[in-house]
């Protein structure tokens, strides 16, 4: 008898995990892109509908976004944030292009570069909070401004370039898939096995969640966090490599100007990552950053001026994430 | 046996002289080096009117520092100083539309929008419980956008004399230094308006103890939200004052408060007011935003190119934070 009950309950969970498991957001973009080709149609010349290609470059046009939004998710989900990224992707973007001087032959090596470059100022934000004891907020606010300061004190325009070999991962496709939505879901895809399937990913829930209690139950919290810090500023490389493949050469201003640092926060609150941290994944962030590939996109069918853009785009971050904090029990710092 | 107690006394005058100097904030200390290496430098600096003209360059960054205080101290932050500045330069520039009748007009406009942006920071980060780094910085997308949006990308025109008057004036005759200039006196004004604010009203106290414990302060009849709005709107109006003179001072540009906002926050941070909140003191400040300024100068001096202020801003900030980290893990 209760055992009959118990599986019964057991196979309702399981149907209604299906549903359950996509996340909320999802709901939300199919609302937003539903209203965008509203308006669109009624507003433009429809050419969301008509015109496949412009679905691709919603995508396309995603691809810096989510990429970097994948790693804030890690440092996210263990109540971390890394507000240096913008500025990472600047320097990284600028020594690519600079390392590569359109030689095909100098490609391996500016990547190793890069990497490593990445990889070391995660490992100094990861320090710095973990070690020193600093709030992640100013931790990361403070690396970025010695980033940038040490960047726009070197370089003041474009330098260098990247070869045309280099520049077919922004432009080229493999059959009708381009390259950098193959990058992109390569990483969200990474991301996802990290996070559900890999100790590292358990142990990141666990800190967030808890970091008192995480560590009374013997993980070494601080390399957890390290790490996440590690991977979320190697995403912001990657982002780096894919804007200079489409730019063809690195300024010290490509990533402020796109303000990655604000947006993959916020893309990664609409996601559901909670800013308290201890929930959240990959899925749900970058349904966030398709939404605002389908808002700019929109915005730029409309025709909306750029300056307006900047007003309404700031307006939007901050609705948006106080859509998630609003019900929040704890007190904003 | 005397000389036994005569080295006791001097053993104790010495400990509580050194108490005392223990007592004095860093700052002080730290303001003291940096001037004098300044002087050493540039020989313009340690006369009547190397002092003038540096009192004249540091009003606006010290006016908004006090400001940025008001909101650190209550455990925030206001990173829309800068794009308030600006604003308030485009703003005051489009209202005047060289007609020399329309300056005071302009003005209460400009200080009229920083209100407004002031109550919707502190209402999006009280109300809204969105952190203020994300709220302000949205803020500043917000708001850059929207003064670009109302030149229309390029601002055109000049400013009329008596607007430039508070930013690049001097009063005349002035007994025994000769003349002083305006934007020094209003610097002085709010500077006095302010600590009497922070440090003899209950609203000072209020902030700080919101800053140390929110949920304390609320269960003691604290009005956590209303006290927060007043301390974002009081840091916009800083800014827009800032703006002001930086307009009459600098003339016209787009970019004029970019990165304001840190130079703000590291002033505070210079001053020893606590990130996060609870600790703060509007001299201490004060002095912070001069070290800061002259720190800049000495680092001109030095032939470093202007973007590695950043950068020395960035290593403070940390420096700072990491310092009262682990000082007070210490004393745990």
């Amino acid at each position: 008898m209760s055992t009959e009950t118990l599986t019964g309950t057991g196979e309702k969970r399981k149907r209604e995990n299906i549903f359950a498991r996509i996340p909320q957001v999802y709901y939300f973009l199919v609302v937003v892109t539903v209203t965008g080709i509203v308006l669109d149609q009624v507003f433009a010349n429809g050419n969301i509908l008509s015109n496949p290609s412009i679905f691709r470059n919603i995508l396309i046009r995603s691809v810096a976004l989510g990429i970097v939004a994948v790693g804030q998710t890690f440092v996210m989900i263990g109540a971390s944030i890394d507000l240096s990224v913008a500025y990472t992707i600047s320097l990284t973007a600028v020594l690519t292009s600079l390392i590569m001087q359109g030689d095909p032959a100098r490609v391996p090596m500016a990547i190793l570069v890069v990497l490593v470059v990445g990889a070391f100022i995660g490992l100094i934000n990861g320090l710095i909070i973990t070690k020193l004891n600093v709030n992640s907020f100013i931790a990361t606010l403070g690396t970025g401004l010695i980033i940038e300061g040490l960047l726009s004190g070197s370089f003041s325009n474009w330098s260098g370039a990247v070869p045309e070999s280099f520049r077919s991962l922004g432009y080229n496709a493999i059959g009708p898939i381009p390259i950098s939505i193959i990058l992109l879901s390569i990483v969200v895809l990474a991301g996802w096995f990290i996070l559900s399937r890999t100790k590292f990913g358990a142990h990141l829930y666990g800190v967030g969640g808890d970091h008192q209690i995480a560590r009374l139950s013997g993980l070494r919290t601080d390399r957890v966090l390290i790490g996440a810090h590690v991977i979320c500023s190697i995403t912001a490389v990657l982002s780096a490599l894919f804007i200079v493949s489409r730019l063809g050469s690195g300024a010290p201003w490509v990533g402020p100007d796109g303000v990655y640092d604000l947006e993959s926060v916020a893309t990664t609150v609409i996601g559901g990552t909670a800013l308290s941290g201890g929930r959240g994944g990959v899925f749900g962030t970058l349904a966030g950053v398709l939404i605002f590939g389908v808002i700019d996109t929109v915005f730029n069918q409309l025709g909306v001026d750029t300056f307006l853009k900047m007003v309404l785009r700031g307006a939007i971050i901050i609705l948006a994430v106080a859509s998630y904090s609003v019900r929040s029990k704890r007190e904003a710092a | 046996m005397s000389t036994t107690t005569n080295t006791k006394q001097r053993a104790n005058v010495f400990a509580t002289i050194w108490g005392w100097i223990r007592q004095v904030p860093p700052v002080y200390f730290i303001f003291f080096v940096v001037v004098i290496g300044v002087s050493q430098l540039n020989p313009n600096f340690a006369t009547t009117n190397g002092i003038l003209a540096f009192i004249r360059r540091v009003a606006p960054l010290t006016i908004m520092a006090m400001g940025q205080l008001m909101v650190i101290a209550s455990g925030g932050f206001d990173l829309s100083q800068g794009s308030v500045v600006t604003l308030s330069i485009i703003g005051s520039l489009l209202i005047i539309y060289n007609n020399d009748e329309n300056t005071a007009l302009a003005i209460f406009v400009v200080l009229g929008l920083g209100i407004l942006i002031g109550v919707i920071n502190g209402f999006v980060v009280a109300y809204l419980k969105v952190p203020s780094l994300i709220a302000t910085l949205g803020m500043l997308l917000l708001v850059q956008g929207g003064g670009l949006y109302w030149t229309g990308g390029g601002p055109k025109g000049y400013f009329t004399d008596n607007y430039r008057f508070i930013g690049r004036g001097y009063i005349e005759n002035v007994p025994v230094i000769g003349k002083f200039p305006v934007s020094g006196i209003i610097l002085i004004v709010i500077t006095l308006i302010l600590y009497i604010l922070f440090h003899r009203t209950n609203l000072g106290k209020q902030i700080l103890a919101i800053g140390d414990n929110q949920r304390a302060a609320k269960l003691s009849g604290v009005k956590v939200r209303m006290i927060r709005i007043t301390a974002f709107i009081i840091s916009a109006i800083t800014a827009v004052i800032a703006g002001i003179m930086i307009g009459g001072y600098g003339g016209v540009s787009i970019e004029a408060g970019e990165g304001m906002e840190m130079q703000s926050v590291s002033a505070t941070v210079i001053g020893g007011a606590l990130l996060l909140g609870g600790k703060g003191s509007i001299p201490d400040v004060f002095f912070g935003a001069l070290t800061l300024e002259a720190m800049f100068m000495l680092l001109n001096l030095l032939g470093l190119p202007k973007p590695y202020r950043d950068a020395v801003q960035g290593l403070i900030i940390i420096g700072a934070v990491a310092y009262a980290a682990l000082s007070s893990r210490k004393r745990e």
